[in-house]
């Protein structure tokens, strides 16, 4: 246990560091992925832990991302209409603009509002018992609603080219190096905050009958506890997680847009947790950060083959191990141990998808 | 005395199949109660309206004074019925200590979960049933790895945690050896002690050494009540039931 506090520490301090050895177009990269990291580290509890299989994950990132774009397009526009709305002959600002003036109110929007619609979305499936696969074709059903929305109200969200061209957020310029540190930093915390949070919740009571619902939902329920009000509540508090990673990603990014919240991007949300292994919170963390990496490496290094080599990497990863990175590492101690021992077992076989 | 739990003419109806016509039960406190029948005579499909698991076309369950037929799983629990299944079923990756910590009677709603802590007192509780279902060397292991036998004691040991009033088992000896069979009967007469227990079991013999109470279903319907012996003197019984199972021995 404690070995394990050291590497999560050392991790963290590695990324926090990050500033001072990284050029300003990597350390940008690598921000990105931490914001991608928050939004599997969501997954990983809800999935790895729940056994909930949202392949919409997409949209809470989106929601988030957009209630803070639309404040820094506001900032940006210093007072008048936003560029957009001007092309597309709207004379004054509709009323729910209005709200995002307000940078606090765009930050709580952008946690808050993911959690809404996840509570909405769970309580109409888990009070009814819907799961499994049924579940995740709905949670993609809602990809494409909303993505559809957001493209054909374009005189209010910006439509296919989504919100971008911001120029400062609390006054500060967003082009400026130091900002750009700054709101790394925050990243890095956020994502600590969030990982230790979710930790503690894995360790706790509640992280057990979280598991039980994985292992057995109508054990639990004959247990007295009901499950749909547990899956609700973890299946809200991993799209805030979405949320806050949308709203970080924007401030760095400068962009949000449709594109960005699809259904493919959805899916590979949670590859990274598979490929980092999704019984592992930590796994989920480096699965974003490598599974990312390597794609950037690969569309630099090998713009051609990249989406290949991202193919065959996940089916290796799927075939060969399907606890992901985390498993092989547990695996390898044990390994060892066990073949010094008594020679090499046989291990536990466990499917990807359940 | 008056019955602890009854069923008013419960009627269930699998899309036109009547799986129960009109059940008429009555369990009493402390009292061990056999259900036996051939297959299909709808003995689990009884126990699965008691839980809530199914619900009743036409019929009522009074349980304590409290209409239970239109409460939802979690509820009937939370009142005192505890449901053992056919197969174990225990949380496999959780440890069996886990196990029992989920399964103690307890605040179940999603605050009082979060806050929860491990008790003193909890932990004295499941130590006692980690030793009365002859766990305690296997306490921190997942529940996974146990034996059948084991898993189905772990259950047995769960539902007990939850101290209930009427414990229901469907088949609890299945798939046990001989002498798991012979203590998982001492364990039930122990249970009886406290609450009632309603028992589905194949097992004739079993039945024999350890019913109090027998009830014969056939065919959705009660067919006859009493003891062991009184059950297999009645002509009906022979008939249906006893003389089919001696036509295939």
């Amino acid at each position: 246990m404690r070995k394990k506090q050291m590497i999560y520490l050392l991790f963290f301090l590695i990324l926090l560091l990050a500033p001072f050895y990284l050029t300003e177009f990597r350390l940008a990269l690598l921000g990105k992925f931490l914001c991608y990291a928050i939004i599997a580290v969501g997954i990983c509890l809800i999935w790895g832990y729940t056994g909930i299989l949202s392949l919409g994950h997409g949209v809470y990132f989106g929601i988030g991302a957009y209630c803070m774009a639309m404040y820094l397009k506001l900032e940006a526009s210093k007072g008048a209409l936003p560029d957009f709305m001007e092309w597309n002959g709207v004379q004054e600002l509709p009323w729910f603009w209005k709200l995002f003036f307000n940078p606090f109110f765009s930050i709580m929007a952008a946690i808050f509002v993911p959690a809404m619609l996840a509570a909405v979305l769970g309580m109409l499936t888990f009070k009814n018992r819907i799961k499994g696969v049924y579940f995740s074709l709905l949670s993609q059903a809602v990809v494409v609603v909303v993505v559809t929305l957001l493209i054909a109200k374009q005189d209010f969200t910006g439509g296919t080219n989504g919100l971008t061209n911001f120029s400062t957020v609390f006054g500060f310029s967003l082009s400026s190096p130091m900002v750009q540190i700054v709101l790394y930093a925050i990243t890095v915390f956020a994502l600590f905050a969030i990982f230790m949070l979710s930790v503690w919740i894995t360790k706790s009571r509640l992280g057990h009958v979280l598991i039980a619902i994985r292992d057995g939902e109508n054990r639990l329920r004959f247990l007295g506890f009901d499950p749909a009000v547990f899956k609700v509540f973890i299946y809200s508090l991993s799209a805030s997680f979405a949320g806050i990673a949308g709203a970080l990603f924007v401030l760095q990014v400068g962009l949000i847009s449709p594109s960005m919240m699809d259904i493919i991007p959805s899916i590979e949300m949670v590859l990274w947790v598979a490929i980092g292994g999704r019984h592992s919170l930590f796994g989920a963390i480096i699965g974003a950060i490598l599974t990312n990496g390597a794609k950037s490496f690969f569309s630099e290094t090998y713009p051609d083959v990249w989406l290949f080599c991202l193919g065959i990497l996940f089916i290796l990863i799927v075939v060969f191990f399907p606890k992901g990175i985390a498993g092989l590492f547990e695996a390898f101690p044990k390994r060892f141990t066990k073949f010094f021992e008594k020679g090499v077992k046989k291990g536990e076989s466990d499917s990807v998808v359940s | 005395m008056n019955p602890i739990l009854s069923c008013h003419d419960i009627i269930v109806d699998f899309d036109g199949f009547k799986a129960l016509q009109g059940v008429n039960l009555d369990v009493h406190h402390g009292e061990i109660r056999f259900l036996i029948g051939p297959n299909g005579a709808g003995k689990t499909t009884l126990l699965d309206v008691i839980c809530g698991k199914t619900k009743a076309a036409d019929g009522k369950v009074m349980f304590q004074g409290v209409d239970l037929t239109k409460r939802r799983e979690h509820e009937i629990v939370r009142h005192g019925i505890a449901r053992k299944f056919q197969n174990p079923s225990v949380f496999t990756e959780l440890t069996v200590f886990e196990n029992m910590e989920l399964s103690i009677k307890q605040n179940r709603n999603l605050f009082s979960v979060m806050k929860a802590k491990l008790t003193a007192e909890e932990k004295d509780e499941i130590t006692v049933m980690l030793e009365r279902t002859d766990l305690l060397d296997r306490a921190y292991d997942p529940a996974g790895l146990l034996s059948h036998g084991q898993k189905q004691w772990l259950e047995i040991g769960m539902q007990l945690l939850q101290k209930p009033e009427v414990l229901l088992l469907d088949e609890p000896i299945a798939g046990m050896t001989g002498a798991e069979r012979e203590k998982t009967g001492l364990f039930i007469q122990e249970i009886a002690e406290k609450c009632a227990v309603l028992i589905v079991e194949h097992d004739m013999d079993f039945v024999r050494n350890f019913a109090e109470q027998v009830t014969v279903m056939h065919e959705g319907k009660i067919l006859c009540e009493g003891s062991m012996e009184e059950v297999q003197q009645n002509e009906l019984v022979a008939e249906v039931y006893l003389g089919r199972e001696a036509k295939v021995c």
